[in-house]
Order: C-alpha cells, then sequence, then structure tokens
C-alpha cells in the first residue's frame, strides 16, 4: 500500500476485527445493509473515500459525483426505513462508461464524448436505480469499447492492480481494476468479443457476457450491435447473479431485447453437480496458450471432477476463424453506428472549419483516436462497393459455421471449459504497437459473441509472476443461472476468488 | 508470447486483394476521416497487417452457407401507431455544440 493511504477504512459500528466494509462480497454488503451493520451513506462514503485515495493509482475512474452518489444513498436508507428494500438497495455500484448515465460524463472513453454530460439513463442504469443500487461512478474503458488492454481510451490507461505496470485487460478495465481494487463491490461490464471476460480473467476478478438479447442495449453507446451485450462483473458468481436479476429484463427501446420470462438467476446455487458434462474444445488448450493458464485450468477442471463432473472432448473447428471474422463484422457495424458522430447533435466539434465537409472530416479526425478511426477504415473498406461478398457476406456466413460448431458441441456437453485468455496480464505498451497481436488476445471469447451465446470468466489460479488467471465457461442459449452455479460450486471449493492483489486487504 | 500465429500477408496468392494507399484515402473520404498525407503510410501499415490476417477466411468453402447476420433469429416487433416520445427538445440541444432558436447551426450547404 502507498505511504500515506490507511490500511482499509471501517465502518463506526463495526468493532475491531470485525470484516471491514470494502472487503465484503457485494452479497455481504447487501446482507449488512439488511441486517443494519451499516448504512448505505456510511458504506458509500467508505467507497468513495477509497476512489479517491486508490483511483488515481490505478486511473480506473473517469467520473465521480459524490453528492449525487450520496443522495442516492440517502433515497436507500429511507426506502429501507419505509420497508421497501430489495437485495442491491443502498448497495454501490460502478458503471463503465459505455453506458449513458442521467447528469452524468458518458464518455465511453473518447474525446469524441468528453463534454457530453447524458440528458438520460441507459436501461441498465435505469434497472439498477430502480432496484435501490446507488451509481458509485463512472469507470474507464478503452475508447468506444475497441481494445483489449484498456490502452486506447482518451483518459490513458488503467493499471492493473496485480502489478501496475501490466494492463487490466479491456475493455472494460477500468470496471475490472475497480472491482478488483476493491474500490466497488461491483461493477457494470459490456462485451462485444471479450471486453467483460477478458478484462475480468487478467483482474482476478469473476464476469458474465450473457446470452445476447437478455439485457437491453438501450443507451449504451454502440459498438457492434449484434454483438454488444452488458453484464456484471463482481467478485463471486452469487453477486453475479444478484446485479442480472436487476440488470436483465425485456425493453422495447432495443429492437433485439428478447421477450422473455423474468428469472431468478440465483435459484440454481447450490445444486449438485454430479454427472455434468463439461465439454472440453481441443482448441482451447492447444500451442499458444501459456503453460502457466494451461496448467490452472486442468486444475479447474480435475476440482470439477472431484466435484462429480465428467469431461467430454468437443471440438470447434471453426474457432480459429473467429478472430478474422470478427475484424470485419465488428469493425463493418462500427462503421455504420459511430458515423453518428459529426459533431452537429452532441459532443465535439472542431473548432476551425471552413465548410460542412470540413467540419465533419476535423471533427471526426481529431475526435476519435488511432484505433477507433482504424476500425471505422476497415468497416467502411469492406461495406465499399466490390468488397462486400467477399469480406462481409463471407463473414457472416462463417459466423453461422462458428454457432453450428458450437451447436454441435452442445449436443454432448452441458457446459464448455476452457482458458478465458490465452496469457496472464501483458505489459503496458507490450502490444500497443500491434494491432494483431492485441486481436489474437481475445482468441477465446470472440467466438462467443459470434454465436450469441453466454460465457464468464472466474479466476482459478497465479501464474508464475502471481497474476491471475481466468476460467471460462460457456454455456448453451439462456443457461446463465446453471452457469452461474457452475461456478459458484468451484467458489465453494476454492477460494481464488476471494484472492486480492498484493497491496489489497483481502 | 504470440498465441496464434497470423498467416504472413501475400499479395502474389491473394485472389483478393492488395490494399493501396488509395484505397485507404478512398475508405477515409467515405468514413468522413481526414487522413493527411503523412499518416496515410502509417494507417496503410497496419491495414495490410489487419487485413493479412483477415484474408484467412478466403481459405474456407462457404458454399451454400447462409449468412448469419445475427445471434437469435428474430422477427421485429411492430408497436402501436402513437405517440411515445415526449418533446425533449430543448433537453437533448442542451448538448449540442451550436444551437440556435431550437435548431442545430452547420455550415452553410446552399450558397
Amino acid at each position: 500500500m502507498d505511504a500515506g493511504v490507511s490500511p482499509g477504512f471501517r465502518t463506526r459500528r463495526e468493532s475491531p476485527g470485525q470484516t471491514p466494509v470494502h472487503t465484503l462480497t457485494l452479497k455481504a454488503l447487501s446482507d449488512g445493509l439488511a441486517a443494519g451493520a451499516f448504512s448505505s451513506v456510511e458504506a458509500t462514503s467508505l467507497f468513495l473515500k477509497r476512489i479517491k485515495a486508490l483511483g488515481p493509482k490505478y486511473n480506473c475512474f473517469v467520473a465521480l459525483d459524490e453528492e449525487r452518489s450520496l443522495a442516492q444513498a440517502r433515497e436507500a436508507d429511507r426506502a429501507r426505513v419505509a420497508g421497501r428494500a430489495g437485495a442491491l438497495t443502498g448497495v454501490p455500484i460502478a458503471h463503465k462508461d459505455i453506458f449513458c448515465a442521467k447528469g452524468w460524463l458518458s464518455s465511453c472513453g473518447s474525446k469524441m464524448l468528453s463534454n457530453f454530460v447524458s440528458p438520460y439513463d441507459a436501461h441498465v442504469v435505469e434497472k439498477l436505480i430502480d432496484a435501490g443500487a446507488v451509481t458509485l461512478g463512472k469507470t474507464n474503458m478503452d475508447e468506444f469499447a475497441m481494445g483489449s488492454s484498456n490502452e486506447t481510451s482518451w483518459y490513458g490507461p488503467v493499471r492493473n492492480p496485480w502489478d501496475t505496470q501490466t494492463v487490466p485487460g479491456g475493455s472494460s478495465g477500468g470496471s475490472a481494476a475497480a472491482v478488483a481494487a476493491r474500490l466497488a463491490p461491483g461493477a457494470t461490464g459490456t462485451d462485444t468479443g471479450g471486453s467483460i471476460r477478458q478484462p475480468a480473467a487478467l483482474s482476478g476478478i469473476c464476469g458474465l457476457k450473457p446470452t445476447y438479447g437478455v439485457v437491453s442495449r438501450y443507451g449504451m453507446i454502440a459498438f457492434a450491435s449484434s454483438l454488444d451485450q452488458a453484464g456484471p462483473m463482481a467478485r463471486s458468481a452469487e453477486d453475479m447473479g444478484l446485479m442480472l436479476n436487476a440488470m436483465a429484463g425485456f425493453d422495447a427501446r432495443d429492437s433485439t431485447s428478447l421477450e422473455r420470462p423474468a428469472e431468478d438467476y440465483g435459484r440454481d446455487l447450490g445444486k449438485d453437480l454430479s454427472g455434468l458434462r463439461i465439454g472440453l474444445p481441443s482448441e482451447f488448450f492447444a500451442d499458444g496458450v501459456a503453460p502457466d493458464v494451461a496448467k490452472a485450468v486442468e486444475a479447474a477442471i480435475a476440482q470439477y471432477k472431484a466435484l462429480g463432473c465428467e469431461t467430454v472432448e468437443v471440438t470447434l473447428p471453426n474457432m480459429r476463424l473467429s478472430v478474422p471474422v470478427y475484424y470485419v463484422l465488428a469493425p463493418a457495424e462500427a462503421s455504420s453506428n459511430l458515423a453518428r458522430f459529426d459533431g452537429v447533435r452532441y459532443g465535439y466539434r472542431t473548432p476551425k472549419y471552413r465548410d460542412l465537409d470540413e467540419m465533419y472530416e476535423k471533427t471526426r479526425a481529431e475526435g476519435f483516436g488511432a484505433e477507433v478511426k482504424r476500425r471505422i477504415l476497415i468497416g467502411t473498406y469492406v461495406l465499399s462497393h466490390g468488397y462486400y461478398d467477399a469480406y462481409y457476406i463471407r463473414a457472416q456466413k462463417l459466423r453461422r459455421l462458428i454457432a453450428q460448431d458450437f451447436a454441435s458441441a452442445f449436443a454432448k456437453c452441458d457446459v464448455i471449459m476452457g482458458p478465458t485468455s490465452p496469457t496472464t496480464a501483458f505489459r503496458l505498451g507490450e502490444k500497443a504497437a500491434d494491432p494483431v497481436r492485441m486481436y489474437l488476445s481475445d482468441i477465446y471469447t470472440i467466438a462467443v459473441n459470434l454465436a450469441g451465446l453466454p460465457g464468464l470468466s472466474i479466476p482459478c489460479g497465479l501464474d508464475g509472476k502471481g497474476l491471475p488467471v481466468g476460467l471460462q465457461i460457456i454455456g448453451d442459449y439462456f443457461r446463465e443461472a446453471q452457469m452461474l452455479n457452475v461456478a459458484h460450486r468451484y467458489q465453494l471449493a476454492t477460494d481464488w476468488h476471494l484472492r486480492a492483489p498484493p497491496d489489497i486487504d483481502a | 508470447m504470440i498465441p496464434y500465429a497470423a498467416p504472413v500477408f501475400n499479395s502474389d496468392t491473394s485472389p483478393f486483394m492488395a490494399l493501396t494507399r488509395e484505397d485507404v484515402l478512398r475508405a477515409a473520404r467515405l468514413a468522413r476521416i481526414r487522413v493527411d498525407d503523412a499518416e496515410a503510410d502509417a494507417v496503410l501499415e497496419q491495414l495490410v497487417r489487419i487485413f493479412g490476417m483477415i484474408e484467412e477466411m478466403q481459405a474456407v468453402d462457404v458454399t451454400g452457407v447462409e449468412p448469419m447476420a445475427h445471434a437469435q433469429d428474430l422477427t421485429l416487433r411492430l408497436r402501436d401507431d402513437v405517440v411515445t416520445e415526449a418533446d425533449q427538445r430543448a433537453l437533448f440541444q442542451s448538448v449540442a455544440p451550436r444551437v440556435e432558436r431550437g435548431l442545430y447551426l452547420v455550415p452553410k450547404v446552399i450558397e
């Protein structure tokens, strides 16, 4: 811990020896609030104090509004007194800055939106506020969610609390670092090609990308609309279930929101895993995965066998094409979605221009960073005349083959397991100059988005340098409750998810 | 470590492309992003590498495969033809770069 930062704040009513509030899981925090051990105002103030002390070290927050957060906390405390409290009432939760939140900076990590204070709430934000959660602040992210290291943010890179010389992963790197450093008990994230799962793995926390369509995209700044999906990032499977219960649900304002009955995503927690068939795709354990990562994942699978699970070999032969396919489809959709940033209705406008075209071109050249511009150019190119069939349509056909691989695999197994990322956290700058190397760090996560399946990552070990390894669990469509139980049973038997970065209290 | 080796881009054997500087400048114009001459070469170099990786797609036979646009087979919903939006013009325009009398201001487009 840095000099001058006291190790852990305790709330007044706690006796020494009791667990400091910031180390509690979201579930334990919720229980503490329900039992009256501390109020939401106390818990929220404590997290805000920690964010002010430690946040700059990791650069994981881009906006705080203490008055607004504390007003929500007071409201939550009043609701509790009035007998109107649910599981998330008074629980502080940070939002990835991709979510529009009324009255908050909503920048998407970009200079283009660095002056944008949203006039409305995203559906996810609205739902969490309705559930009584307190908005703790906005977290840093790769610009427009385009990145795997959180180095493309206009606000600068986020640093991994496990080793500040390494990246936290991306694009939800600020949310991952905030949860890892115990600056928030939970945070929202979004995942287009692995942006929840990969940072969760690299930062030693849990993250879930639900089935496409389960969480509304309304008010979530669009990157690749057929792939984008929001989900929870927290410290345990149980915590993710509590958050997803509030985040999921039909919303008419998102044309691809699914009309399904409400679910309790925690309903399967505790169920026995005997006989569960775990599919192990040979492609996940081929050359290219770091030995320490393979070892930790294999140990996790051995743990599952001890819990009564069986393993089945499966293959995903087209998975190797998921990165090329993704880098056609996602930029194509992005080039269309990001056309709206033109300096007319909101956001940045270049100060000097002679005509409308020059205003557009300079606004976009100055407002977007290099990676975002690169992807818009790729997308524009693959959609242009003469290349549309060779790239875009071909990529869509391969997308179907990739989805069919999963359908064949799920005929033989209940869940699929493998590493979330081929490596643990890499060093800042290590891959920044080589986009292709950076893109390949999502080799194990992208196929899940292309198929629209749910996937999660939980901590399952540390490498030789003490950096966390993530276990990826992929389920069939709408199997989130089952997947959360699969993760939960592992967390009852092991303590990897309770480990904290070296200078953070566990 | 490089977890997975990207194929080497070879414009001689690729049936589709050898991306040029002109392609970059054309895409930039279409996307309304100013890319100046000095930048164009650096952007080209990166895009050539990325398309080298993308070219791997061309090796697979996709005859008879239906393109997949979306993760779920959805039919788009229709809503009742009624007004659902309240007038929030002033609120929405409060975040615009330049507004006058309820109108967004842009440079003159008709002489």
